[in-house]
């Protein structure tokens, strides 16, 4: 039965991770009907701004290092939660009430992220500040008569081009000076970040069953961010705005909320919240490009069964999610029901591996939703669409 | 004028058809049979890419997840080769197919049986994948899941099929997939050159039937249901249509498209793996239908076949460069190009940008802002 | 206000087009130069982008070397004419199809007169039709669960009897005594940890010992707490656990063991994919006291280790490591300029390819010789982690190790043999 206890409590860490990524999906979700394939994107920039922090920090030495995990929680929600808005503002605002048009695009920003974190180098960082200048610049000082054409918008187009080519020419040039120049920061490879002493080993013992002390604060971690996340929509002025402008945003709108600063607020807490489960990965798992994709597909699960725009639906599938999958993959109910029924055991053994226990979770999701199409908590209203 | 608009794709198809093969073979402007291969492969995608456009394009339903159909139709094909043919390179000891061997796997999985038959294969091609994706969308349209639901459960499922294949090593031969190069095929070893001209022809005949099949779905009633469920499912509803037998035949449809893709494709890259259902892969099938031209029939072709293009150059010329473009690829078309190329000449794109460099006379609509200086005036002060 | 939306799109657009540049400055030809009365062209073959890209971009830069070195000591010489190596280098972008079709490319398109490539299993037998379909060659150089013995390809990697089952009869020599001859297997979901599984559960089982557990994690994913508490489960008081897995995944694996108390100390680890590379990415102090088997460390310290180590390090910079894939994949373009000379043509592929079998030379792990089965002979080594982020050699082979590709552990192949110097049709597998 321990072993039961202990699947138990490694299924609510996968589900408390899994909470911590979906809730931010969710969120902007529920509010904005967007969804956002750059999510699991903006996990990998929290892991890497974790190994930024770490690798500032681990000169210091000593109770320094210990702590800066602690800021590297803060500076990743920060950073992340920054890259949302300015994405929000550059692109998902263009497109908003095209929710299948945001998939796609924010499908092609996560393509960039991912590729940008491989190369970026000085060389690339110095090319991409030209393209930026050079480009403002040629829009800044165009002649007036020339931004007053009908070809205005097509002149710009061109502009920025040249812009974009002579950062290249940049790029290229800068990188051929030396490896200092054209050395990636990172590379493609893994980074290793190391947890902090307090964090690694166990945290004692529960009845002969040892506490890993990072999964423990997986899990308190999450808790105090929902709770916090809970707080901030319903008590503060910009929450409750929040919630005002998910339920009705046209009346939202009419009764003077700023909706176009809500939906940023929210993006940057959505994303915020990305970088922060990013930060928290980094203790179980390896950092590297490729980190958001293999959670992106498990948080639209979690929205999926929960419901849009529902907390407690999100917590309530992403726990459900974490424990089916530590319980069922592992195979410890062959174990802890050894005198099962033989035709039952083999279907039990089959999916008593990762891979398979992924397939029977999203089997039983699609099988969930044809009982419930919206989700456990779907929400109210007497919209024709529900 | 309009004779000529007509026949230029056929004339095209001609071209590729009789001119392209013989270019391969005399290297001709450096193309070789690798590039015409390519090409191949590229002409097969747009299959699936037509499949994409009805649902899409036409339905407004977006599907992330044809890479199910797509691989079950290689599947099919690779099945079927691997069965028949009976070669040192392909068969083992046992007279199985080789893989076989690694996994300790004697006896045939049941599955395998029916591929034994080359013409239950063929039609395997494209009915398993419609069964499935009419059982899969007949349990996602009778909840009225749509829009974006629909996408990520489309996704779901492909992530079921994808951990399915490539955990079943012993059915299915797991991550490594199955390779058709050195099978047999009416008689020719499926990886020599005259296999590949031929899988090329083949694809280019059957292109414009999938062309007409999608053809007569968008013209007339059904087509007009299709963009009206796409435009205003609710509206549709009110007045008196069940919007779900739609959905569900053009999902069949387009699965059995893909499954035929799929099939072409797999016999001209040799290989069919696992990789085939990467989520990726699925998403990309939709940007080829974005750049073509959603809601065109010519689009999902032209995209296809372009993008695929342009991605191997960039890959042979920069290939750490090619994310960063396709990237920019999924991020342009969907902001400034919505109507894709195809839709940029046809729908009016390119006559406003003709216009606005005072080259073609401006079109005006209602209420005729492009010609009211008040309001260019303002837009400037903004 | 139609102009401002596609103005700072194009901004979006013109910064990330920026980063097309980057890759601009690598790859291409060597530069020319030198008295050379003809060149050769090669192509190369690895995984530039995705996920292998991290493993794999080391072996393209150690075969550039090795090109580089011998291009620098004159070249190929056949009939005292000399040769330059030039080569074309292809992404196989970590997707198995993609191998197949860049292969394709590089023998119509490129007419390459010999292929260097590949990482993973899946990429190999992605390839290897199309090698056996044109009757062409490649080179592989990463060691793999043998069970294959093809006449197109020359495998410069280790097969389990020059990796895996020393390995296991090392741990059973150490530690047997301690945790009783039972071993639990932990590897990633895919051809080479299943089939190695395979053959070390039957060595265990003819030692006499037991497989108490094997699990299997999809490549890439980092949930490794169930596979902790099975074996935490099984072996309570500590045991062998054999880790064959590959990437990602042993992050996750070796972060999650510390936390949950799997230490070295109790629980002999023996890893066959983690090298000098790995350990710098996963952290050494998570990986040290573990051990790993291989044909190459890079603290190998004799003469020849040392000019390898010394020449890589001098060619892309003092915070880089060698390993042992790298060195293997350095000794095939070498053994491929060898064979060449032999057979005093690069064209004729056939005998390129008679001419390789008996070659012998001395590589930075040692002599290595190709046998008549395509692969080589090996030193077989074991290596603790340290905190450096070296290897502690602990115990070696003494003398190479001559290669058997198919498996005499495992009852189907056994009394198989693969030798491609006889002439008969079954000679890539008969019945000794």
């Amino acid at each position: 039965m321990d072993l039961i206890f202990s699947q138990l409590l490694d299924g609510l860490s996968i589900g408390a991770v899994l909470l911590l990524a979906a809730t931010g999906l969710a969120i902007v979700f529920g509010l904005m009907g967007v969804i956002n394939l750059a999510h699991g994107e903006f996990m990998m920039i929290g892991a890497y701004v974790t190994f930024v922090v770490q690798n500032i920090f681990r000169p210091l030495g000593g109770f320094a290092f210990e702590s800066y995990y602690i800021i590297a929680l803060i500076a990743s929600f920060l950073v992340t939660a920054i890259f949302g808005v300015v994405l929000e503002k550059t692109l998902i605002r263009r497109l908003y009430g095209r929710p299948l048009e945001t998939l796609l695009a924010t499908w092609g920003i996560s393509l960039i992220l991912i590729q940008f974190v491989r190369s970026v180098s000085l060389a690339m960082v110095i090319g991409i500040a030209v393209t930026a200048l050079l480009g403002w610049a040629l829009q800044k000082f165009l002649p007036l008569p020339l931004k007053q054409a009908s070809f205005a918008s097509y002149l710009k187009g061109v502009l920025w081009t040249v812009a974009g080519i002579v950062g290249l020419i940049v790029i290229s040039t800068t990188a051929s000076i030396g490896r200092f120049f054209s050395n990636p920061w990172f590379g493609p490879r893994n980074l290793d970040v190391t947890p902090p002493k307090w964090l690694q080993g166990t945290w004692g013992s529960i009845a002969g069953i040892e506490l890993p002390g990072i999964r423990i604060f997986i899990i308190i971690l999450s808790a105090l961010l929902i709770a916090a996340v809970v707080w901030f929509l319903t008590k503060s002025v910009w929450g409750v705005r929040i919630r005002a402008v998910t339920q009705n945003r046209e009346m939202s709108n009419c009764l003077g909320i700023p909706t176009d600063s809500v939906d940023s607020i929210t993006f940057g807490i959505g994303s915020g919240l990305a970088g922060v489960a990013g930060c928290a990965i980094t203790l179980l798992g390896s950092v590297g490009p490729n980190l958001g994709g293999s959670y992106i597909v498990s948080c639209f699960m979690v929205i999926v069964l929960g419901g849009v725009g529902n907390l407690l639906g999100t917590i309530i599938a992403s726990m459900m999610l974490g424990i089916i999958q530590s319980i069922i993959g592992s195979g410890s109910l062959l174990i802890a029901f050894p005198d099962m029924p033989n035709s039952l055991r083999s279907v039990v053994e089959f999916f008593a591996t990762t891979s398979m226990s992924y397939v029977l979770v999203f089997i039983f999701i699609i099988a969930f939703l044809q009982f419930k199409p919206t989700g456990m908590f779907p929400q109210k209203g007497r919209s024709v669409e529900a | 004028m309009k004779l000529f608009k007509r026949l230029v794709p056929w004339i095209l198809l001609a071209f590729a058809f009789f001119i392209l093969p013989a270019m391969a073979n005399s290297e001709l402007f450096g193309f070789s049979q690798f590039r015409l291969n390519l090409f191949g492969r590229y002409f097969s995608l747009a299959f699936v890419a037509l499949g994409v456009d009805l649902i899409w394009g036409y339905t407004g339903l977006l599907s992330l997840g044809q890479g199910i159909f797509f691989s079950l139709g290689g599947y099919a094909i690779a099945m079927h080769l691997l069965l028949v043919t009976k070669n040192d390179f392909t068969t083992g000891a046992n007279g199985l197919p080789k893989f076989f061997e690694n996994y300790g796997v004697d006896n045939l999985p049941f599955f395998w049986e029916p591929f034994w038959s080359f013409p239950v294969s063929i039609i395997a091609v494209f009915i398993v994948p419609s069964v499935i994706a009419g059982f899969v969308g007949y349990l996602i349209f009778r909840n009225r899941i749509k829009g974006v639901y629909f996408s990520i459960i489309t996704q779901a499922s492909l992530m079921v099929f994808y951990h399915f294949f490539n955990g079943q090593q012993k059915l299915v031969n797991g991550t490594n997939g199955l390779k058709t190069s050195t099978t047999e095929i009416f008689g020719l070893v499926a990886g020599s050159d005259e296999a590949q001209v031929l899988f090329f022809r083949i694809t280019l005949i059957l292109l414009p039937f999938a062309y007409l099949l999608c053809k007569y779905l968008t013209s007339g009633r059904f087509g007009d249901s299709l963009v009206a469920i796409r435009d205003d499912e609710p509206r549709l509803r009110f007045s008196g249509f069940n919007p779900t037998p739609f959905k569900v035949i053009v999902f069949v449809v387009a699965g059995g498209l893909a499954g035929i893709s799929g099939a072409l494709y797999t016999v001209q890259s040799g290989i069919v793996s696992p990789q085939f259902m990467s989520i990726s892969m699925s998403i990309e099938m939709v940007i080829w239908v974005a750049v073509g031209g959603r809601g065109t029939l010519v689009g999902p072709i032209i995209g296809a076949v372009l993008v695929n293009y342009l991605r191997s150059l960039v890959s042979e010329a920069l290939p750490e460069a090619w994310l960063f473009v396709q990237g920019a690829l999924f991020v342009f078309v969907v902001v400034l190009m919505p109507d894709g190329i195809y839709g940029w000449f046809t729908k009016g794109g390119f006559t406003s940008m003709l216009a606005a460099f005072g080259i073609a006379k401006k079109t005006a609509t209602y209420p005729k802002l492009d010609f009211d200086e008040s309001v260019q005036e303002e837009s400037f002060k903004v | 206000m139609t102009s401002s939306i596609p103005k700072r799109l194009l901004a979006g657009f013109a910064a990330t087009a920026v980063g097309v540049t980057m890759t601009a400055c690598g790859g291409g030809d060597s530069a020319g130069g030198g008295d050379f009365d003809g060149s050769i062209k090669v192509g190369i073959l690895h995984s530039l982008s995705g996920t292998m890209a991290i493993s794999e971009t080391t072996l393209k830069e150690v075969e550039e070397m090795a090109i580089k070195e011998i291009n620098d000591s004159g070249g190929v010489t056949i009939d005292d004419k000399s040769y330059k190596i030039t080569y074309v280098s292809e992404d196989g972008a970590s997707d198995w199809p993609t191998f197949a079709e860049k292969s394709q490319k590089l023998i119509d398109a490129d007419k390459v007169a010999v292929v260097f490539g590949g990482w993973t299993s899946a990429s190999r037998k992605a390839m290897l039709p199309v090698y056996e379909a044109k009757d062409h060659f490649l080179f592989y150089p990463i060691q793999y669960e043998g069970q294959e013995c093809s006449k197109n390809i020359f495998y410069t990697g280790a097969v389990p009897n020059q990796q895996a089952e020393p390995a296991v009869d090392w741990l059973f020599d150490n530690f047997a005594e301690k945790y009783g001859k039972k071993v639990y297997l932990v590897g990633s979901d895919y051809v080479y940890p299943r089939t190695a599984n395979t053959i070390i559960k039957e060595q265990v089982k003819s030692l006499g010992g037991v497989t108490v557990g094997e699990d299997y994690i999809p490549l890439g994913n980092t949930e490794v707490a169930p596979i902790i508490a099975k074996i935490k489960k099984e072996f309570p008081d500590g045991g062998i656990i054999i880790n064959t897995l590959n990437g990602d995944s042993n992050v996750a694996l070796f972060k999650q063991f510390k936390a949950a108390g799997i230490t070295p100390e109790k629980y002999p680890i023996m890893s066959f994919s983690i090298a000098e590379e790995e350990i710098r990415q996963i952290g050494p102090e998570f990986v040290g006291g573990t051990y790993a088997a291989w044909n190459y460390f890079m603290s190998l310290g004799t003469p020849a280790s040392n000019t390898f180590n010394e020449a890589f390090i001098e060619m892309y910079g003092d915070d880089r490591v060698t390993n042992d894939p790298m060195e293997s994949a350095y000794n095939m373009v070498y053994l491929w300029k060898a064979a060449v000379e032999k057979a005093g043509t690069y064209e004729d592929l056939d005998a390129v390819r008679d001419a390789m079998i008996g070659i012998k030379m001395d590589a930075p792990q040692g002599p290595i010789e190709m046998y008549p089965n395509h692969h080589i002979s090996q030193t077989v080594r074991i290596g603790e982690a340290k905190d450096d982020g070296q290897f502690e050699i602990l115990w070696d082979s003494k003398t190479p190790v001559a290669p058997i590709t198919w498996n005499q552990y495992v009852p189907e192949t056994k009394g198989y043999a693969c030798d491609w110097t006889l002439d008969r049709p079954d000679a890539g597998k008969y019945k000794m």
